[in-house]
């Protein structure tokens, strides 16, 4: 089974180390195969920003996709890009600070991502809120590997903060009650 | 960024990308040395090495351009160090003259291309796979050159610790083919323990210094031992035709003789340097001949023709240059035809019919993106029949 994920905002968000955060979590600490790629072009911060991860049981060959199973939106022009690109039973979820859906949106998952991590005092640990509310949601790597990830991934003394982002977002996630 | 200092092995598995594997393969197989002048998609390469050869005694210099830093790589060459740089296309046809002297000269050294959509500055952010030619026939002259084509960040780094022992083994600069979608993609990465790395360094003369040392008087295996400049032996290197000393003979025979032995180093140990991957080639009718990132996608779709009833294989070529051409006259009389998807207009698909009498089915793009499996199971059908 291949899934393809997609995390889609604007530059300076740390949608690319989302990616890389979720992706290692399932390569390296929940036993899966992973491989991340990003948009790669010269955005500068506030430009359009998307990672990409295919998590599989087995190894990935083929690792590019147009509908992803599980989308995260942190931004109205990637909604806007993105939001169609999504097979018909995916998962998907968006920072409702930041994005106002169109009205066609049935079961999308909205969540203030931003306004979270506000409260938490740093609206740069957003990405990691959205990344909690997104292991919840898709079940799709365990929230140890993703812990242990998020501990091997960013630096030491934002080590605690990221780590009460995540565990906000799964409450958020929850509050909702799982798709 | 850490300031720790790291060991030269980063025994583990990783999630990396492609570049920083590559990095990570050349210190693991003692690289110290690094002379280059970075370009996207490579540039992640230098990135790492700039942090990581500091920090276990090696030297990372950035140099004026790509003349320069080939120059430089020679130079740390003689001097007794792994030496290596990384570039893309522009920075590869700029490196090619002193490529070719790093070829006459018998230095070892490792040029990473991680290849862009070319030809000129092309296509800096996204994939393409042009330089293969180039690769073979860049610089002037006569010669035989290895080339590794990895398809993964684990073959980012096997291949570039692989690609340091045959540079040294045959006293050449060996490279590491590489594009861009395998450069900047991030999967797991194991690097083994330091005692499963196998490294075989350049061999030496055993001989003591003296003034008359024929430093280009190759062994059984048609490679001299290398001296180090510093070492006491008084020598010559030159991109002239030379001698045995190393000094410049403008005669025929000398020339003759020289040029036959640096391709004939090469082909004639081509069983120990031609390294390629089969699946499902055995009962195959069709053969897809496959490199790099596109590998990928025709190991995708070998799968997917298999499970519509196609005898499909792929043959993947590891090492790309010198080419598999035995195998390729081996599978002729077996085989319906071959499908040769690339970024590029045909490279190899040309060179796989230079070997065969069956149809070969090229599947091109010139660059920017990854084929699709899609593309490549249309054309297995195609010559399916």
């Amino acid at each position: 089974m291949q899934r393809g994920v997609r995390l889609a905002g604007f530059g300076g968000q740390g949608i690319i180390l989302s990616g890389y955060v979720l992706g290692k979590a399932a390569a390296i600490y929940d036993g899966k195969e992973a491989v991340f790629s990003q948009s790669y072009g010269p955005e500068a911060r506030g430009g359009a920003c998307a990672a990409q991860v295919v998590i599989s049981d087995g190894p990935v060959n083929y690792h590019l996709f147009e509908e992803a199973d599980c989308l995260a939106l942190l931004s109205q022009e990637a909604y806007e890009l993105y939001g169609g690109a999504v097979k018909p039973d995916a998962t998907v979820m968006v920072d409702s600070d930041l994005v106002t859906l169109n009205g066609k949106d049935d079961g999308f998952l909205t969540a203030p991502f931003t306004s979270v991590a506000e409260e938490m005092g740093n609206r740069i640990v957003a990405n990691i809120v959205m990344l909690g509310f997104f292991t919840a949601a898709t079940g799709l790597v365990g929230a140890e590997a993703m812990k242990e990830s998020i501990r091997t991934s960013v630096r030491e003394r934002f080590m605690e903060l990221n780590l009460q982002a995540f565990d906000r977002g799964i409450e958020r996630s929850e509050q909702l009650g799982r798709k | 960024m850490t300031t720790e200092t790291r060991p030269r092995v980063l025994t583990g598995k990783h999630f990396m990308n492609g570049d920083t594997a590559c990095a990570e393969g050349a210190v693991a197989a003692g690289c110290d040395f690094f002379a280059g002048y970075p370009i996207t998609p490579s540039t992640e390469v230098a990135e790492r090495l700039a942090v990581r050869l500091p920090e276990v005694g090696g030297k990372f210099i950035v140099m004026e351009d790509e003349l320069g830093s080939m120059a430089a790589v020679l130079g740390g060459a003689w001097a007794g160090a792994r030496a290596m740089t990384a570039t893309s296309g522009p920075g590869f046809t700029l490196m090619m003259e002193n490529i070719g002297l790093g070829v006459m000269t018998e230095t070892p050294c490792v040029v990473v291309d991680v290849q862009r959509g070319s030809p000129s500055t092309g296509l800096p952010t996204l994939v393409g796979q042009s330089d293969i030619m180039q690769a073979k026939w860049g610089s002037h002259g006569d010669y035989q050159i290895v080339a590794y084509c990895p398809a993964t960040c684990q073959e980012m780094f096997d291949l570039t610790v692989k690609a340091f022992n045959t540079a040294d083994r045959y006293r050449s600069p060996v490279f590491v083919l590489s594009d861009e979608i395998v450069g900047h993609m991030t999967e797991g990465v194991v690097i083994p323990e330091t005692d499963e790395i196998e490294i075989t360094p350049v061999r030496r003369p055993t001989e003591p210094p003296r003034d008359d040392y024929p430093v280009y008087r190759p062994g059984p295996d048609l490679v001299p031992p290398m001296p180090r400049a510093g070492d006491g032996y008084r020598m010559h290197v030159t991109g002239l035709t030379h001698d045995e000393r190393g000094y410049p003979a403008m005669d025929p025979d000398t020339h003759d003789e020289l040029v036959q032995r640096l391709s004939r180093k090469i082909l004639e140990h081509a069983d120990e340097i031609i390294e390629y991957e089969e699946v499902l080639v055995d009962d195959a009718e069709v053969v897809v001949v496959a490199y790099g990132s596109v590998s990928r996608s025709a190991r995708e779709a070998v799968q997917q023709a298999r499970a519509r009833g196609i005898k499909a294989g792929l043959l993947r070529p590891i090492t790309i240059w010198p080419f598999m051409s035995e195998r390729i006259k081996e599978l002729d009389p077996r085989v319906k035809g071959f499908v040769v998807p690339e970024l590029n207009l045909g490279q190899v698909a040309g060179e796989v019919s230079r070997h065969t009498s069956k149809t070969v089915r090229g599947v091109n793009l010139a660059g920017g993106e990854l084929l699709a499996p899609g593309a490549i199971i249309e054309a297995i059908e195609e010559v399916a029949g």
